[in-house]
């Protein structure tokens, strides 16, 4: 995704074409960025930091953290249920990449049509990118409920939410409604971008709809498809408000993930240096998980801008 | 070129259409009805009579003041962000030293920090700066990870802007301010606006933050106060039903509006 190439700087070394007064160009000083950096460097770098130290100490959330070496690290790994909560964490990542990529590609090459029924459907298609992720949640907590929900109208879904398979499911369900729409438009928008001509080239081969749509519009939204990827995998693995209001970490702990249990560790527990130490796993994961991504997808996007020549 | 009509992806459509459309659906029609009625009712059926007792609910469990306290963190969040983003991305295009460079990809590396994963230590710092259970305790963490991705759309919108703008208004004898308030705002009007958008809707939709730095009703903000409607309303669904309409639909105005903007801003955003 933070693929910007630099755009090599405009060449202002060039003699200037008019005979000018040597008058030097004004340009901002470091006091223009100092504000931007204090932020990040204060809210969001500082705790980066903070969190692998904070992972070696021992601390209950007032009073100062004390130090304790490796001892947080050590039963965070000794610990069996960590591989369980790894293993839903990962499930859950990688349901959410496969229910969701596929449709978003249909929908968002669907809506990129110019059609005047494709508009008017895909305005109402985006209405859920305008529900915060809690009132989301709790909707959908309440639908999947077995007393007052859509359980009594239809069997399935009765007890979903008390069955891990049934929880799961109603996670990705509801995860999917959500931000299916969010990458509906990442598609819709690469897909306007496909040259036409691909297409009519296509059509003088007598390629059908089917073979237009394997071996033209998907080879042609590959940067779509790692952009939006990326965004879906590093964001499903650090997740939590949807899982926190809809199923709890429950039934038991059948969808308690990374995020949830550091949450639950430091806030209901506090034991805010066992977390820290979780915090710093997701943190070394997610950042990993997107470097490699990005390493792949510059990769990528090389070889399809030098496919069009 | 003439195509017949796509039927299957009309077909799949409309079933998408069905499955966003439902629960949407339903939330306006409980809301809008008594609790008796949607008992009765079962859950899809179209509501006999309209009641706005559930409204009343709502508004006398201390809407309002949710409200209000989420107006000022949205404000206040868009209002910081730009005004530190803006001159930062003007200094990042403009600025030929080697701190706006390695700064910028500082910032581009900072898109991939979890906000997830930093909330003990942002927890510690703080409370250390004895902002806990404040508004500004959520409004400082939100403007700075939203910094990143907006400082990045800021400067390649900036980037189009030709050097001979910058070189005339220097001949005119305009300083870096002047030029940041006559040009470079002017100029990323478009930029300033989606960035805007997308870090307002960041901050009235944000849940985590508010959940973890603040405690107080007084300092609750709308998202938080969907989770003590659910307690307060446990058997009153279409109460709770109503709250979650009623958080969004300054939202739904919005996209009335401005849909064009709003998804601009969405969707700039994520292809960055």
């Amino acid at each position: 995704m933070a693929v910007v190439t630099e755009a090599p700087a405009p060449a202002r070394a060039a003699p200037p074409p008019a005979p000018r007064r040597s008058k030097r160009v004004t340009r901002p000083n470091f006091l223009y960025l100092l504000p931007a950096v204090v932020f990040f460097g204060l809210f969001a770098g500082l705790p980066l930091v903070l969190v692998m130290y904070l992972s070696l100490t021992d601390w209950t959330g007032v009073g100062t953290p004390v130090f304790i070496g490796l001892d947080n690290w050590v039963r965070l790994f000794s610990q069996d249920a960590l591989w369980e909560i790894t293993w839903v964490t990962l499930l859950l990542t990688a349901l959410f990449w496969a229910t969701q990529t596929p449709l978003s590609i249909l929908l968002g090459v669907w809506a990129a049509g110019k059609e005047r029924n494709r508009a008017v459907l895909s305005a109402l298609f985006f209405l859920p990118l305008l529900l915060s992720t809690a009132a989301i949640a709790l909707l959908y907590n309440r639908l999947f409920d077995p007393y007052v929900g859509l359980g009594r109208a239809f069997e399935p879904f009765r007890n979903i939410l008390g069955t891990s398979t049934g929880a799961i499911t109603a996670i990705v369900i509801v995860v999917g409604w959500q931000f299916i729409p969010f990458h509906t438009l990442l598609y819709q928008a690469a897909a306007r971008n496909i040259p036409k001509v691909l297409y009519d080239a296509a059509t003088v081969d007598g390629a059908g709809r089917w073979h237009m749509f394997w071996y033209v519009t998907l080879p042609q939204l590959r940067n779509t498809i790692i952009t939006s990827s990326t965004i879906m995998i590093v964001g499903s693995l650090t997740y939590f408000e949807t899982i926190y209001l809809l199923t709890n970490g429950g039934p038991g702990t059948a969808t308690r993930t990374l995020p949830l249990e550091m949450f639950f560790r430091a806030f209901k527990g506090y034991e805010f240096g066992y977390a820290s130490a979780i915090a710093s796993v997701l943190v070394i994961v997610a950042t990993g998980i997107s470097l490699l991504i990005v390493r792949f997808s510059g990769f990528a996007k090389m070889r399809s801008t030098l496919e069009g020549l | 070129m003439k195509t017949r009509p796509n039927y299957i992806a009309g077909a799949l459509s409309v079933v998408w259409l069905v499955i966003v459309g439902v629960p949407i659906y339903v939330m306006v029609s409980w809301s809008l009805q008594t609790r008796d009625s949607f008992m009765d009712r079962g859950p899809l059926a179209i509501p006999g009579a309209i009641t706005f007792e559930n409204f009343v609910d709502v508004m006398d469990s201390g809407f309002m003041r949710y409200l209000v306290n989420t107006v000022i963190v949205t404000a206040a969040s868009v209002a910081l962000t730009l005004l530190v983003a803006v001159p930062a991305a003007y200094a990042i295009v403009r600025s030929m030293s080697w701190f706006s460079g390695t700064m910028f990809r500082i910032f581009l590396a900072g898109m991939a920090i979890p906000a997830q994963a930093t909330i003990i230590p942002l927890y510690l710092i703080i409370n250390r700066m004895q902002l806990y259970d404040s508004l500004t305790a959520i409004i400082l963490p939100t403007v700075a990870f939203g910094l990143p991705l907006v400082i990045l759309v800021l400067v390649g919108s900036l980037r189009d802007v030709s050097t001979e703008l910058y070189d005339a208004m220097t001949v005119d004898g305009a300083g870096p301010f002047r030029i940041m308030i006559q040009l470079v705002i002017p100029m990323s009007k478009g930029a300033i606006a989606a960035v805007g958008t997308y870090t307002a809707l960041g901050a009235w939709n944000q849940f985590l933050f508010p959940l973890i730095l603040t405690q107080d009703p007084s300092m609750r903000v709308l998202t938080l106060s969907l989770t003590s409607f659910k307690q307060e309303f446990q058997i009153n669904v279409p109460g709770m039903m109503m709250a979650v309409m009623l958080t969004a639909l300054p939202v739904f105005v919005l996209y009335l509006v401005a849909r064009r903007w709003l998804i601009a801003g969405l969707a700039g955003m994520g292809s960055k």
